[in-house]
């Protein structure tokens, strides 16, 4: 599945979408950044709450697919824009986080 | 053997927002060098791990890195508070960051204990008062 694909569901909305053909391989919860640094795999799509632009660097260096900011969560536009610069997809949603990923598991 | 190839890098520890660009830079630059992406993740997670102590702890430092045939090494240096009892602030979940910063997400305990989990050589030389200096190397072969 790309990130794409999830946009085709009207759950979602794309915040920034540089690279919209990114597989998504697994997804990984969490709002902890170290720790979701250290766990998150390459190619997860990273279901969060964060909205800081820190979020930006921990996806760009774990190398997820898409940070998805559940809950209806959004992010600011200098972080939108750092976001396009490097090349992160967010995406947000009105689920939850644990609909978000049961959402998720029935895609992948 | 070719001499290594080095990059160094000033972190700013009053910029919170900007932690991380170093971190960034160093990966686009092995990513050049043709590194496996696994090395690179490596690498990037335990130098970003360091960079934000030294944004969160010690007011910023320097972060050097070097690439050789066999290994990626990074040097950050700061002259922070230093760390009292380096075993303990090597335990998961431990940290001495305030609410603030955890409030950001950061300050879970996990930085240390990350840093030696993506590196294959770690050493801390601290001294309290004057600062820490971590040495971290990433093997390639």
């Amino acid at each position: 599945m790309t990130v794409r694909d999830l946009l085709t569901s009207e759950k979602f909305s794309a915040i920034s979408l540089p690279d919209e053909s990114r597989e998504i391989k697994n997804v990984y919860i969490g709002d902890l950044l170290s720790w979701v640094m250290g766990r998150a795999k390459a190619d997860d799509a990273w279901i969060t709450i964060m909205s800081n632009v820190n979020i930006l660097a921990v996806a760009s260096l774990a190398d997820t697919s898409c940070i998805i900011l559940a809950e209806g969560v959004t992010v600011d536009e200098t972080i939108k824009a750092t976001a396009m610069d490097k090349e992160i997809n967010i995406l947000t949603t009105n689920m939850n986080i644990y609909e978000t990923a049961i959402y998720l598991n029935g895609l992948l | 053997m070719s001499e290594a190839l080095t990059f160094h890098y000033v972190v700013d520890g009053q910029d919170f927002t900007s932690a991380g660009h170093a971190s960034v830079m160093v990966k686009k630059n092995l990513r050049q060098l043709g590194l496996p992406p696994e090395k690179i993740r490596q690498v990037s997670i335990a130098m970003y791990e360091g960079e934000i102590n030294m944004v969160i702890h010690a007011g910023g430092g320097v972060a050097d890195v070097s690439v050789t045939e066999d290994y990626v090494e990074i040097v950050l240096t700061d002259k922070g508070p230093g760390i009292k009892d380096i075993e303990q602030a090597m335990q998961e979940g431990f940290s001495t960051a305030t609410d603030n910063i955890r409030s950001l997400g950061f300050g879970a305990g996990m930085g240390l204990p990350n840093m030696k989990r993506y590196s294959d050589f770690m050493e801390i030389n601290s001294v309290v008062g004057e600062g820490t200096t971590i040495t971290m190397r990433v093997n390639i072969n």
